[in-house]
């Protein structure tokens, strides 16, 4: 497999509910891709990750590449469908992001 | 059906209790998610790309109504109001909370159901033929086997840590609706001088390395199923590869040792542990069988349905694509397609699902049964019936008259839920489903298939047409398979070519289909025998011309 490319941010699922999470700058998990921490300097985000290993509020953390221009978007379709939810049905954070919307 | 005894139900919530325990120490931090995995995956609990995902047993495929209206309320109270069938006949809910797991598992051991050994490296849910008990070509029920193979095999000790996951499909007809020869054991229940015996295949798998299943014994007698079994699992278990996932698989221990070696150690077994079988197990088989006598038929004036099969043109249809013979003369099956054009295949909404369990209290004697292709039947129903459930369906968007058509597609969730996936499959079979709609009944009967990933789910490898999702650096990208088949002909699809991207997919099937068309002798020729009679480089030719022209 390609070694993973910065920029890069760092997500997970939460360990309540399994919602996709990013860590922001706070070091705190965010479900909002545009609150990450943008890393763009992989070492840096392998140390982050590696101290999340004891992390209890979350699971399967990892780095996902990202394109930082005006706005953080993910770079492989896979963590396209992971911030914004499955194409069959409304749901996911796509129905959570039209709610705020809406409100 | 099998009923619950006390132990059954007073195991089932131990279990549950002993999993709402660990859940609570995992959220206290007293276990790692180490720890905690292999526990949540003990009882079905995924991790899947947007939440958790549980997945239900639904033994051999079979459901009363009140277990269906159950599950229903589960999709309703801790999901998204609906669940999604798979191809093992299971169900899955795509977004449970970790927290709200063990009430989910308690409601489902309030109608006798659960989610153990849904996952890991364990015996799984047995399969069978979604017509058991009612269809016309079969020569012995397998459900009750089923059952005793589910009893036995149920927290069996030696086999809770085998080197991969296991899984036995059986049937009892003569057609194999059940895909026995894609399973790491498949049987088949046969007759032989009177006395009902199993023919045994082992070795059969999909996923990245495919292979059809081998005879392992031509007639082996049913008082030896389970001796036999333990004799299979023991030398696998034993001389199964453990250093490596992708080699551990039974289909690689006999491929490597070859069958007859195999067979010559699971004989050097069977001797050894046959005396140990006392009879216990044909005794727990007798009185499971009692649970499986077939319902009381009720003969009913067919005066309506003969009325409605001339009067009404879509009844006719659905008639004729969704209904089967049953044993019974004035019986029928009648499969309750999952796949209306568009939809996702396989998913069901609670309120579907709650009119289908009324229908099956009402006309279907409480029965109802998941296939592996991921529809719901009704398996014993009075034809003069029928037109009140037709009608009931078509109410609720359930009366689509696809069975075997392009539209009946097999598709694993793919990479809208799998975190495994590498690519969709359900925007596939959709945009598929629609496109054809019109033409679908021209097309005949044909078999798409599809997996999101290596691991084929999906079953693609024995699609009439396979197609199967990858990741071609970074983007999807659809391979097609060609000439295989999931029923007694059993074989793997030859792979095509290179791959398709999404823009490219539906241009290419177009040009598949038309050449099917084109070179088929006659209406009645279906595209799997075309393929058989032409071979694929036709088809090949069709799909990769623009290649050519280029």
């Amino acid at each position: 497999m390609a070694r993973i490319k910065a920029p890069v941010v760092i997500t997970a699922n939460d360990l309540l509910t399994g919602e996709v999470v990013y860590l922001d700058p706070a070091h705190r998990w965010s479900p909002e891709l545009s609150s990450a921490k943008v890393f763009n300097v992989i070492d840096e985000a392998e140390d982050e990750l590696a101290t999340l290993f004891s992390e209890a509020v979350v699971i399967s953390a990892y780095l996902a590449e990202v394109s930082n221009d005006a706005v953080v978007t993910p770079r492989h379709y896979r963590e396209t469908f992971r911030h914004k939810g499955p194409s069959n049905y409304f749901h996911g954070k796509q129905a959570v992001q039209d709610a705020e919307v809406a409100a | 059906m099998y009923s619950y005894q006390e132990f059954d139900r007073s195991f089932v919530r131990a279990r549950v209790e002993q999993y709402r325990d660990q859940v609570q120490r995992r959220l206290d931090g007293a276990l790692t998610e180490d720890e905690f995995k292999p526990l949540r995956l003990m009882n079905g609990v995924y991790l899947q790309l947007h939440a958790y995902m549980l997945r239900i047993a639904i033994p051999y495929g079979t459901l009363s109504s009140r277990q269906m209206r159950q599950l229903a309320y589960i999709a309703d109270k801790w999901d998204k109001g609906y669940g999604h069938f798979t191809t093992r006949q299971n169900i899955q809910f795509n977004w449970p909370r970790l927290v709200d797991t063990p009430d989910i598992l308690d409601a489902l051991a309030d109608v006798d159901m659960h989610a153990i050994q849904t996952s890991g490296n364990t015996i799984r849910n047995v399969t069978t033929d979604q017509f058991a008990g009612a269809a016309l070509d079969e020569v012995a029920d397998p459900r009750p086997y089923a059952e005793l193979i589910r009893q036995w095999s149920t927290d069996h000790p030696e086999f809770q840590f085998l080197p991969r996951k296991f899984k036995i499909a059986i049937t009892g007809a003569v057609e194999d609706r059940a895909v026995i020869r894609a399973h790491d054991i498949g049987l088949q229940l046969i007759e032989h001088e009177g006395r009902i015996a199993f023919k045994v295949f082992v070795g059969g798998g999909l996923g990245r390395t495919p292979i059809i299943g081998q005879e392992l014994v031509d007639r082996l007698p049913a008082e030896d199923l389970l001796p036999y079994l333990e004799a299979v699992l023991s030398v696998y278990n034993l001389a199964g590869r453990r250093d490596n996932k992708y080699k551990a698989r039974i289909k690689i221990t006999v491929s490597a040792m070859g069958i007859d070696a195999f067979r010559a150690k699971v004989d050097e077994a069977f001797q050894s542990l046959r005396a140990a079988f006392t009879g216990q197990d044909l005794a727990v088989l007798g009185d499971i069988q009692k649970g499986f006598a077939p319902p009381q038929f009720l003969e009913k004036s067919q005066e309506s349905y003969f009325d409605a099969l001339d009067s009404d043109i879509g009844f006719r249809e659905w008639v004729q694509r969704n209904v089967s013979p049953h044993k019974h003369a004035s019986y029928a099956s009648a499969t309750i397609s999952l796949k209306g054009h568009g939809d996702t295949p396989g998913d069901a909404t609670s309120d579907q699902m709650r009119t289908v369990a009324d229908l099956a209290e009402r006309f279907a004697h409480d029965e109802l049964r998941i296939s592996h292709e991921q529809n719901i039947v009704l398996p014993h129903v009075a034809q003069a019936d029928l037109p009140a459930i037709y009608r009931t369906l078509k109410s609720i968007g359930l009366a689509t008259a696809n069975i075997g058509l392009i539209s009946d597609i097999i598709a694993c969730p793919g990479m809208d839920y799998c975190a495994l996936a590498t690519a969709r499959s359900i925007p596939i079979a959709q945009d598929i489903a629609l496109r054809y709609a019109l033409r679908e009944a021209e097309i005949g009967h044909m078999q798409i298939k599809i997996s999101g990933c290596i691991n084929a789910c999906g079953h693609h490898h024995v699609g009439h047409v396979g197609i199967l999702g990858l990741d071609k650096a970074g983007v999807e990208n659809y391979q097609i398979t060609l000439g295989g088949s999931a029923g007694n002909d059993a074989s793997i699809g030859e792979k095509m070519g290179r791959g398709f991207n999404v823009d490219e997919l539906m241009p290419a099937l177009d040009r598949l289909i038309d050449a099917y068309l084109t070179l088929r002798l006659h209406e009645g020729e279906i595209f799997a025998e075309t393929v058989k009679r032409l071979g694929t480089v036709p088809f090949q030719e069709a799909l990769y011309v623009v290649d050519q022209a280029a």
